[in-house]
């Protein structure tokens, strides 16, 4: 079935699956990597958020020494695959952006360490 | 990676490898404050013995005093400078988020020990002093600690069982406390945050 999420502007989004996938062994086809957190600011917002309930624009911004337009636009991808949730408030006349991880973006994430796992596994065997 | 055959098992491993250190750094960063200097702690440990020693031979309550409290400017220095360069170093936010609640933390205790330092000296108690201060230092690093790595509170925790020994210890012996807390306990945890927590 094809991922409702995925985009001609966004190919890499994939749903989260609550099905059990196999750990990834060696001679793992390349799209059983989840591209989307690969990139490495996403990789950094989804670890980042993984360890705290949420973390507002600039601490994100600082914390993975981007720019606000870089941060935004691999944000932006997260929030679209489900992985990432974004509230907008304003702290007095200032905008403020809180991000969160979802349910989904927490497995994802484990699912990638998993994969990152066997792959260091499926190494030593080679 | 696996996306490319052409590359050798051991590439794919350290790359796996390095991908994984990234995403632990980053957690860490954003979890926990750690800008705090390890290296820092163990130049300010080797001043405070030599403070310890110094103030030792000190004639009088005020001298005494007086030395504890220029190493304490010069202390302050120390860790400043080290926690600015770990922070820049690593790129650990100072004033934002986990740090912006630590400084707080750390603060109040801290407030109190000037406090009662001011009090007790006006009094002429001196002897008092090593307890309390080790013991107020030890309540900011756990209070600051809260937020921060297990280390930290674990020196917390140290400082505080030393500054209950130096509250009921025999007078005489309050700069070996204070050499013990501020040169021995600071620097033994500066060397284990500084191998684990990258400074």
């Amino acid at each position: 079935m094809a991922n409702p999420r995925a985009t001609a502007r966004n190919p890499t989004v994939r749903p989260d699956s609550r099905r059990a996938r196999p750990a990834p062994e060696r001679g793992v086809p390349a799209e059983s990597l989840d591209r989307l957190i690969h990139e490495r600011i996403r990789l950094g917002i989804v670890s980042a958020l993984a360890a705290n309930d949420s973390l507002v624009f600039n601490d994100l911004k600082h914390l993975l020494a981007t720019t606000a337009g870089n941060l935004s636009v691999h944000a932006r991808k997260l929030e679209e695959a489900g992985y990432v949730a974004c509230d907008k408030t304003f702290e007095g006349r200032l905008p403020k952006t809180t991000f969160r991880l979802t349910p989904a973006g927490r497995r994802a994430l484990a699912r990638y360490l998993d994969h990152m796992e066997a792959l260091i596994r499926a190494a030593r065997r080679g | 990676m696996p996306e490319d055959p052409a590359r050798s098992p051991q590439q794919v491993r350290s790359h796996v490898v390095e991908n994984l250190r990234f995403i632990r750094e980053t957690m860490e960063a954003a979890g926990a404050f750690t800008a705090m200097s390890g290296r820092a702690q163990v130049v300010i440990g080797a001043t405070a013995l030599g403070a310890a020693l110094l103030a030792s031979r000190q004639p009088d309550g005020v001298r005494w005093l007086a030395v504890w409290l220029a190493e304490a400017v010069v202390a302050v220095a120390i860790a400043t400078a080290g926690i600015l360069e770990k922070s820049r170093r690593r790129r650990l936010p100072l004033l934002s988020g986990v740090s912006r609640r630590f400084w707080p933390s750390l603060a109040a205790p801290l407030f109190v020990g000037a406090a009662l330092t001011v009090a007790l000296a006006t009094r002429g108690q001196f002897d008092v002093l090593p307890g309390v201060w080790l013991l107020l230092f030890g309540a900011a690093i756990v209070a600051g600690g809260a937020l921060s790595v297990p280390l930290v509170r674990a020196m917390g925790w140290s400082f505080l069982a030393l500054g209950l020994g130096a509250l009921f210890a025999p007078p005489a012996w309050g700069d070996a406390f204070l050499a013990g807390g501020f040169g021995g306990l600071l620097a033994v945890f500066g060397v284990a945050i500084a191998r684990r927590h990258g400074g």
